[in-house]
This record gives C-alpha cells, sequence and structure tokens, in this order.
C-alpha cells in the first residue's frame, strides 16, 4: 500500500478552535474494532459529530454545510493520546489531506505523515489568523505546497514556511512509504543481525 | 570518550543505517502485538505478498477487546471476536507465539512481557499500543508505534525513526505514607502538563526512583507518554536484574552472567547532557487525584480543583469545558467528591504489588454499598498469584469479586463501560472524555486511593484510615 503523492493543494478550510483535541475524540475507542482499513472517516470526531440519538449535531463544524474543505485546522496539541493509527485514517478517509495546527503530538504527526496526510505546524498567531479569516469568511481559501514548504492564507496574501523532515517530504511528493524503503534494504539488516 | 545518555547507547547500538537527512533505521528486539492495531498491519504484509520477517522476535496476545468473565465461552461481541479470531489466524500464518485467552501465560500485553522474561535490559521494543512505554522500565528503549509502523517491524524487524530528545526527571528523597509511583507519575504530569515532554524521551533517575519496586518502576514507565514523552525508561540495577532472573524467557547460566555483565554498564555517564531536566522532592508529593480530563490534571488529595483563574483564553475555554464534562465546580475539595464506580487493573496498576495494597486496605472493611466495583488482573499469571496468595479471600469477604484479566474499562473497548454521567476512581492511565464508556467521569489515581474510594464511596484520603 504505497501512498498518494501531494504537490499542491489550494482548498478551503474546516475549523476546530480547540485545544488538545485527543485521539479518543478523532475516533472513539469503540470504533477501532476493524479489520480492514475502511469507513474510519464516518466515525471522524463521532462524539462531537452526531448526537446521541445518532442524527448529526448541528453545532459540530462538520454539519454545517458552509464550512468544507480538504484542510483541517485543529487548535494547539492537536492528536495527543494514543498511538491509534486509526485516528490518522478516519481524517484521511473523511477526505482531509492536510491538518494544520500550532502544536501536534508526536506519535500522531508520524502517524499522519504515514498514511499520506501532510501535517502544518504553524505558530499560534498564524493559527490565530486562520481561525479569523474562515470565521468571517468560510469561502476564504488557503494554499499548501509541499515543495516549497509554504502554506498561504490567499486572502490575507500571508505566508508561512513549515518544516517537514526532508526524508518524508520526498516520500510525499513521490508518494512511497517507508516499507518500500525499508525491504530494499533487507541485506543490511541481515547484516546487522549478524554483527 | 564523550559521556552518553542510557538512551544514546542502547539507541546507537540498533541502528542499522542513518538515511541521509532522515530518520535512522532502528533494529527492534522485540515486537509485541494485540488484536487492535495489528490486522490492517498483517493485511498489508499480504498485499505485498509478504510473511512476517522474524516472527521469532514477536510475541502475541489479545487483551484489549476480550470480556473479564467467562473468558471461556465464545466472545459475544462480534466485531471483538473478529479481531480476536484475526489475530489468531494472522499468528498461525506467521509462525507468530500467541498467548491466547485460554493460555496460562495469557494477559495485558505489557504486563505478560515483563513477568515472562520477554522484556530485558538493553533491548528495543515496541508494540501498536502507546504504553509500551511500560518496558522502559527495565532499561530498555520502549515506545508506542502506528500500525503502518507494527507493518514495517512486520517486514523487516526495523522502524524508521527519527532520533528523540532526551530529557531526565529526577525525583530524590523519601516518599511519604501511601505515596506510590502512581502518584509520583501523576505529580510529575501535573508539574510538566500533559504536553510537558513532547519530543522527548525520558529517564527516571534519583533516590525516590531508585527507591521503586520493579512493579512501581513499570507504573511510573507506563505514565511517562501522558506526559507527551515518547517513552520512558530507569536504568537498570539490582532490583531490575533481581525481578530478570529466572523467568521463563530469561537467559539462563552462562548466558545470564554475559547479559549481567553487559546490562552493568546501562546508565547514564557522569555528564551526559539532556535536552531538558527537571528536579522533584519526594516530600512534596501526596496521594494524587485527577480532576479533569486530561492526567495533567490532577491535585494532591488534600488540595482544591483549581479555579482556572490564571488561565485566558482558549486555555480557559478548555479548562471550563473539562471541568464541565466532569461536573464538577472550581475552587470545591476533590475530597468528598461523590464516587459510583471503581476500577483496578491496566496495565499501569494491573500487577501483583497493586492487588496486594488494594488488598491490605480493604482488609476489614466493607465495600460501600452504592459503589460498583471491577478488579481486574493484569494477566493469569497476576491472578494465579492473587489466588495463592489468598487475596481473593480477603477481597471477598470485604464485598468484591475477582474479574478475569485483560484491558477492560481502561478503554472499554469490551463490555466493562462505566455509564454516561457515572464517577468512576481508576487506576488506568488516561482520563479522557469518553474514555471508560461514552460520558464517563474518570478520576485516576493510585489502588490505595481506589480502595479509600471503594470503601467510603467518595474520594478520600488513605492516610486518614
Ligand atoms: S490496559 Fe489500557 S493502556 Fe494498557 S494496553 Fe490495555 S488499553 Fe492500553
Amino acid at each position: 500500500m504505497s501512498i498518494e503523492k501531494f504537490q499542491k493543494l489550494v482548498s478551503t478550510v474546516v475549523p476546530l478552535p480547540i485545544e488538545n483535541v485527543d485521539t479518543d475524540q478523532i475516533i472513539p475507542a469503540r470504533f477501532l474494532k476493524a479489520v480492514e482499513r475502511k469507513g474510519f472517516g464516518d466515525n471522524l470526531f463521532r462524539d462531537w459529530r452526531y448526537k446521541k440519538d445518532g442524527t448529526p449535531n448541528p453545532d459540530f463544524v462538520m454539519n454545517q454545510p458552509h464550512f468544507s474543505g480538504r484542510i483541517l485546522v485543529g487548535g494547539k496539541n492537536f492528536g495527543s493520546g494514543s498511538s491509534r493509527e486509526h485516528a490518522a485514517w478516519a481524517i484521511y478517509d473523511a477526505g482531509f489531506r492536510v491538518v494544520v495546527s500550532s502544536f501536534f503530538a508526536d506519535i500522531f504527526k508520524s502517524n499522519v505523515l504515514n498514511c499520506g496526510l501532510l501535517p502544518v505546524q504553524v505558530s499560534e498567531e498564524f493559527l490565530a489568523g486562520i481561525f479569523e479569516t474562515v470565521e468571517a469568511d468560510p469561502t476564504a481559501q488557503f494554499e499548501v505546497d509541499l515543495e516549497s514548504q509554504t502554506i498561504t492564507n490567499v486572502k490575507a496574501g500571508a505566508s508561512v514556511k513549515f518544516d517537514i523532515n526532508s526524508y518524508k517530504k520526498e516520500c510525499l511528493l513521490n508518494g512511497y512509504d517507508d516499507i518500500d524503503f525499508l525491504i530494499s534494504i533487507e541485506k543490511e539488516i541481515a547484516a546487522f543481525e549478524k554483527a | 570518550m564523550e559521556p552518553k545518555t542510557l538512551f544514546d547507547k542502547i539507541w546507537d547500538a540498533h541502528v542499522v543505517k542513518q538515511v541521509k537527512d532522515g530518520p535512522d533505521v532502528l533494529y527492534i528486539d522485540r515486537h509485541f502485538i494485540h488484536e487492535v492495531t495489528s490486522p490492517v498491519a498483517f493485511l498489508g504484509l499480504k498485499n505485498r505478498g509478504m510473511k512476517v520477517f522474524r516472527p521469532q522476535n514477536t510475541i502475541a496476545t489479545p487483551d484489549h477487546n476480550v470480556p473479564t468473565l467467562e473468558q471461556h465461552l465464545p466472545i459475544k461481541e462480534e466485531l471483538s471476536r473478529l479481531q480476536v479470531e484475526a489475530l489468531k489466524q494472522n499468528c498461525a500464518a506467521n509462525d507468530i507465539q500467541m498467548y491466547g485467552l485460554d493460555h496460562k501465560y495469557h494477559g495485558i500485553v505489557h504486563i505478560i512481557g515483563p513477568e515472562l522474561g520477554v522484556t530485558q535490559p538493553g533491548m528495543t521494543i515496541v508494540c501498536g499500543d502507546s504504553h509500551t512505554s511500560t518496558h522502559g522500565a527495565f532499561g530498555s528503549i520502549a515506545f508506542g508505534i502506528g500500525t503502518s509502523e507494527v507493518e514495517m517491524v512486520f517486514a523487516s524487524q526495523c522502524i524508521l525513526q527519527p532520533k528523540p530528545k532526551k530529557m531526565r526527571i529526577s525525583v530524590d528523597g523519601i516518599l511519604g505514607k501511601d505515596v506510590t509511583a502512581k502518584d509520583i507519575a501523576l505529580y510529575v504530569i501535573a508539574q510538566i502538563s500533559a504536553s510537558g515532554g513532547t519530543g522527548h524521551f525520558v529517564e527516571f533517575a534519583g533516590s525516590a526512583i531508585r527507591s521503586l519496586s520493579m512493579e512501581g518502576r513499570m507504573t511510573l514507565c507506563n505514565m511517562s507518554i501522558e506526559c507527551g514523552a515518547r517513552g520512558g525508561m530507569i536504568a537498570p540495577d539490582e532490583t531490575t536484574f533481581a525481578y530478570v532472573n529466572g523467568r521463563e524467557f530469561a537467559p539462563k547460566g552462562e548466558e545470564w552472567d554475559q547479559k549481567l555483565a553487559q546490562w552493568k554498564l546501562l546508565k547514564s555517564d557522569d555528564g551526559a547532557v539532556f535536552d531538558a531536566e527537571f528536579k522533584f522532592d519526594a516530600a512534596d508529593i501526596e496521594p494524587m487525584i485527577t480532576y479533569g480530563t486530561n492526567p495533567g490534571m490532577g491535585i494532591g488529595v488534600s488540595g482544591s480543583i483549581p479555579t482556572g483563574e490564571n488561565l485566558i483564553g482558549s486555555d480557559l475555554i478548555t479548562f471550563n469545558k473539562s471541568l464541565e464534562y466532569m461536573g464538577l465546580n472550581p475552587g470545591d475539595k476533590i475530597k468528598g467528591k461523590k464516587v459510583d464506580y471503581v476500577f483496578i487493573g491496566s496495565c499501569t496498576n494491573g500487577r501483583i504489588e497493586d492487588f496486594r495494597l488494594f488488598a491490605q486496605f480493604v482488609k476489614g472493611k466493607q465495600k460501600a454499598e452504592s459503589v460498583t466495583a471491577w478488579i481486574v488482573p493484569g494477566s493469569k499469571l497476576v491472578e494465579q498469584q492473587i489466588r495463592e496468595e489468598g487475596i481473593v479471600e480477603v477481597l471477598e469477604a470485604a464485598g468484591f469479586a475477582l474479574r478475569q484479566p485483560g484491558c477492560s474499562a481502561c478503554l472499554a473497548m469490551n463490555e466493562d463501560k462505566i455509564p454516561e454521567g457515572k464517577y468512576a476512581v481508576s487506576t488506568s492511565n488516561r482520563n479522557f472524555e469518553g474514555r471508560q464508556g461514552p460520558g464517563a467521569r474518570t478520576m485516576l489515581a493510585s489502588p490505595l486511593m481506589v480502595a479509600a474510594a471503594a470503601v467510603t464511596g467518595v474520594v478520600s484520603d488513605p492516610r486518614d484510615f
């Protein structure tokens, strides 16, 4: 299973201005019981997105039609908690390709990269700017360019660089995954075991 | 030679290759797997037409989903049964040793590794579960990984990892009465916050840490990730060696002597540099309990729930949301708050020592009528020891019943769910919204605090008894 290539994306954003969104919120444990990597998107933010009777909660941003797009923007410390990769799959499966926050939990960050989602870490200030822009105009466009490692608030004209490990960047730009690489060095691994 | 940290010594010895501008290729000595995070990785492997590269370094157990009563019967919940079934088939197809529900070594993955002697000093250990950090108690590098990484280890016995930064947390001095490893953990997380360790691997040091038993060290390392750290570790010493010696898969005879000589070198050199350091005084720690919805929201049992008056902006919103979920008022004393459920178990506090402590406390007392108690051993071996030591009789006399091993109410993937709005004092490791069931209100604490709540029906200070 190689990953989808990512080069550039221009999209509106879905704002979630909540801090410390943990993996139990992203996908509650009771939805982890799959043996295939399918259908997790429906349960993304399950307990916020749906009421107890299963009907959509109109207060939640994903149920408000004027907000849409392939970029999810969360508050500080996004993705804390468990190592469950299902959290990343759920976001990916729900159609997002980029997650923006001012801070990501470590495991979460590597999990999203491994499934072909791009984590974009920006300053608190820039993040606040995004939330302000979308609140005023939900149709505001943002551009994420992996090659130049920039995210641009098109309307405000503000652009910032983000960090990404250069190995991961290559993988994402080309759609390779880590296992392709590891299999290619099997001989070196066997030699290491003997040493 | 430049002084090195314990972490660097073990890490560097496991680097197969460095990727230019990229992560290290890290060799993995032990891979633990369970039913929830492995099936998709097995499927990925199969789709590539591959089998597990080093099955002998892999150990499997179903723990997250399993019922804790009547384990001899088929699992009722269909999806759980499917995952447990899938694990069995995948292990059989790949020649992996699995300790199933009917095996005498069955239990929670992070309990059985150490108790079987599979976990040893100086190793690299991974599992698709964040609390893999538990194994760091033995002076190994142990951390949780995602399912793609599980697939990497299946395919190559290696993973790609950037080297994390290093942090040392020292706790010196003598622990007060009824203060346990769990209290140290909750105290440290409250001090440095639930994200204070992000990007780092923690080494715990200091006289108070040295004084802990292996069980206590495991509890502490288990919780290390709740401050955001990648994992936690403690340099191995005589306590460690004595624990490992003689266990089922521990080295024997000459091999033991060789290993022991190597293990004795596993400590941070004097003058080794850490990227961050914290120092705490053991005397400042009292029995702890959490009042909010992340493990950093903890206070001493004699304390009051913070008022949040120094918070602003989104921090304040998050704080208020958390207290609202918990149904608790800022400024109130935590002592005396009503408790509906208690849970002792999980990979944090599901070892024999935890049940001994709990039993010692409840001996000659009675469970409060209003309280529902779930007493869940971490493994079959722990369960057996509970029976052999006569702890079961003590528990039963006090109105408690013992269940069968599994993760249980720690993450409520099986039937053990705390009902909506109810308060649970729990020895597990996470108090996130809904962690113990939709709407459940979790207060994390030590086995002693849980015992005190169980007999009084309210949050109580074990030192008052
Ligand atoms: S007991 Fe809880 S934390 Fe430990 S492995 Fe099971 S679910 Fe994870």
